[in-house]
């Protein structure tokens, strides 16, 4: 099986400093990955890269079959093609209701003149119903999303991403912030979309990345430094170094 | 969600129905439809604020659904304006130039027609022949195509380039300035075709219904200006209703996310920033006849920023907000500057509001953005009942243009 996205030798540089260093890495279709390192390893700007707001100075990114290059698509050409993307801190569009801001996301056709003469069909509304249902909010629909607690938010911002219908979620520290029982909640969130399609999950929290129970990609000063399962990179003695050592 | 675009927008029913009240109250009022109790100068007045009403709907559309501050909207009114003043005056003078030339004794050429409005229009600055742009005023379908098609071009070039590098926030704000100003400037010299400083002017004495008079067409006008201000009203409701109001409402909180979502947003902004340079346009079309003159003062910046602050005092992002904020403040204004509001004496300060009517508004719209940011449109709110969100001083989203905590609704 190929590549669903490959990155190969991408370098970003801001200033001299070099975020991303001659990284590659690789994604299959429906697996599930998680990519830890400490701050400043180059996680997001990896994700920016990825999702066109970064263009790397060098390197490749290469995406579906057959392969196209991602590189000078603008962000939301690489989201329409079918990346989603889940930021750290929530983002919802907060003075709308969880059911405007579900059925933004749903995957339809995204030009101006279509969306202007859009009106929701029953079977749109049964999807948004259904994702609420999927992310817990289906009590919450005409609520405001500014209203949800912080968890509901991170929730309600995967069923945004469920609803694009991305085949690849890239979703940074989903964890951050939440209690236990969320955590859980949002594990399984995220191993059920790992099903139908490919996800990578940046994360700092070792505990959450043993849960997912998933390759894991250890990254340090903008490349890949270990790859493998999460008792495989626990046990290199570099990553030990720079990243559980500390 | 699958209810009818009335019961999703009240506000549009009673909208229309103050309007039709207020357009039907004065045309009962009025010296040629009713009782005479209102003079033809002050329909007048009433016509042209609510076309001002109509472009306050313009400007809401884009800094009040689409964060986009422009400073710059009153250009795309006065080239409406400009367009039908062409027609306008070219007509009329070619009417007075053929009557005055039937008294010689051999029937004049087409050339010594064209020579001689020329001569009319432009003796003022000088000059004798028409300048490349009036090519299409002797024809009215297509000057009124004019007042749609200029500035729904110009806005449409202005923001493919501000949009597709990116401007935002206060930058683009400057840049709108940097447009109206530099069209301003051009317009005042002489050799622009527009007549210079002199502007346009006669343009209430519409050609061949002189004997209708004054009071007739200014009610007339009153009418037009009133539908326009109908149908703007419902276009705009329209478009920011549904998905794409959401998308719009999206962009203005938080423009990153919206296109991780997949929506082209620059795209969007172009869009409406072009349709609202439209409804400026026609909205200046109705506003310049029922003004009789027009000239490059018009476009000042200061005209575009005043916009803004009607905006803001009848509160964004609510379009019966726009429409009260302008139709407040300008009839404020036209009292106030007009001699009309009495001298306010503090001991020995004598406070003439000709004078100090700028100051007055000033300090109410800093009053407005700090203390009260809903606006005058904010009152509807005390008997809704609608509650503000409690955020704790945050605002509904990361970029500038984003709703604050108290202009929102929970």
């Amino acid at each position: 099986m190929s590549a669903l996205l490959e990155v190969s030798g991408v370098s970003v540089s801001f200033d001299g400093f070099k975020a991303l260093n001659n990284l590659s890495f690789s994604i299959n279709e429906r697996e599930l990955r998680a990519v830890i390192g400490p701050n400043g390893a180059g996680k997001t700007t990896f994700m920016d890269v990825v999702t066109g707001k970064t263009r790397p100075d060098q390197g490749r990114v290469s995406w579906g079959e057959p392969p196209v290059s991602l590189l000078g698509r603008s962000e939301s050409a690489i989201a329409v093609a079918g990346i989603g993307r889940k930021f750290q801190r929530p983002t919802v569009f907060e003075d709308q209701s969880v059911a405007d801001n579900l059925m933004m996301a749903l995957k339809k056709p995204r030009g101006p003149l279509s969306v202007l003469l859009f009106r929701p069909a029953s079977e749109d509304l049964d999807r948004v119903a259904e994702l609420a249902d999927t992310i817990g909010l289906s009590t919450q629909l005409s609520r405001k999303a500014g209203e949800l607690s912080h968890g509901q938010k991170q929730w309600l911002e995967i069923g945004m991403l469920l609803a694009q219908e991305p085949r690849l979620l890239l979703v940074d520290e989903p964890a951050a912030g939440m209690t236990t029982a969320e955590r859980e909640k949002t594990t399984d969130l995220l191993r059920a979309a790992a099903q139908s399609r490919a996800v990578v999950v940046v994360e700092h929290d070792m505990d959450f990345v043993r849960r997912l129970d998933c390759r894991v990609t250890v990254l340090h000063e903008g490349s890949v430094l270990a790859e493998g399962s999460i008792d495989h990179v626990t046990r290199n003695e570099s990553v030990i170094e720079v990243y559980l050592g500390r | 969600m699958s209810r009818s675009f009335i019961a999703r927008n009240p506000s549009v029913l009673w909208f229309l129905l103050a309007l039709a009240v207020f357009t039907l109250g004065v045309t009962v009022l009025a010296e040629a439809t009713g009782l005479g109790l209102v003079s033809t100068s002050f329909v007048k007045t009433l016509g042209k604020t609510l076309c001002l009403c109509l472009v306050a709907i313009a400007m809401d559309l884009v800094w009040g659904y689409c964060g986009i501050l422009s400073l710059g909207h009153m250009a795309f009114f006065a080239i409406g304006g400009y367009a039908i003043g062409m027609w306008l005056m070219y007509a009329r003078t070619r009417l007075i130039v053929t009557e005055s030339l039937a008294a010689a004794p051999l029937p004049p050429t087409p050339d010594e027609i064209t020579d001689g409005i020329a001569a009319q229009i432009f003796g003022v600055v000088g000059a004798s022949e028409f300048p490349p742009i009036w090519a299409f005023a002797h024809s009215l379908p297509l000057q009124l195509a004019a007042v749609v098609l200029v500035p729904g071009l110009l806005a449409l070039v202005f923001s493919w380039f501000a949009f597709r590098s990116r401007v935002t926030g206060v930058y683009l704000s400057i840049l709108t300035q940097a447009m109206t100003l530099a069209l301003s400037l051009y317009l005042f010299q002489n050799d622009s075709g527009l007549r210079g400083n002199n502007g346009l002017s006669g343009l209430q004495n519409l050609p061949g219904l002189e004997a209708v008079g004054q009071p007739v067409l200014s009610m007339a006008f009153f009418w037009a200006s009133a539908l326009a201000l109908a149908a703007g009203y419902v276009l705009a409701s329209w478009v920011v209703s549904g998905k794409f109001g959401s998308v719009l409402r999206g962009i203005r909180d938080d423009e990153a996310r919206v296109r991780f979502l997949g929506y082209p947003v620059e795209t969007y902004k172009l869009f409406i920033f072009t349709l609202s340079a439209v409804i400026a346009g026609i909205a200046g079309a109705l506003y310049y006849p029922q003004a009789g003159i027009i000239n490059p003062a018009e476009l000042a910046p200061i005209a575009s920023i005043y916009l803004a602050v009607w905006v803001a005092i009848g509160g964004r992002g609510r379009l019966y907000g726009a429409v009260i904020g302008a139709a407040f403040v300008s009839l404020l204004s036209t009292w106030f500057t007009g001699g009309q509001a009495p001298d306010l004496v503090l001991g020995p300060v004598r406070i003439q509001w000709v004078d100090w009517w700028t100051v007055l508004l000033g300090l109410s719209f800093v009053a407005v953005t700090l203390f009260a940011p809903k606006g005058i449109g904010g009152l509807f709110d005390l008997v809704r009942l609608r509650r503000a969100p409690d955020r704790h001083g945050a605002d509904l989203g990361p970029d500038t243009g984003a709703l604050r905590e108290r202009e929102a609704e929970t």
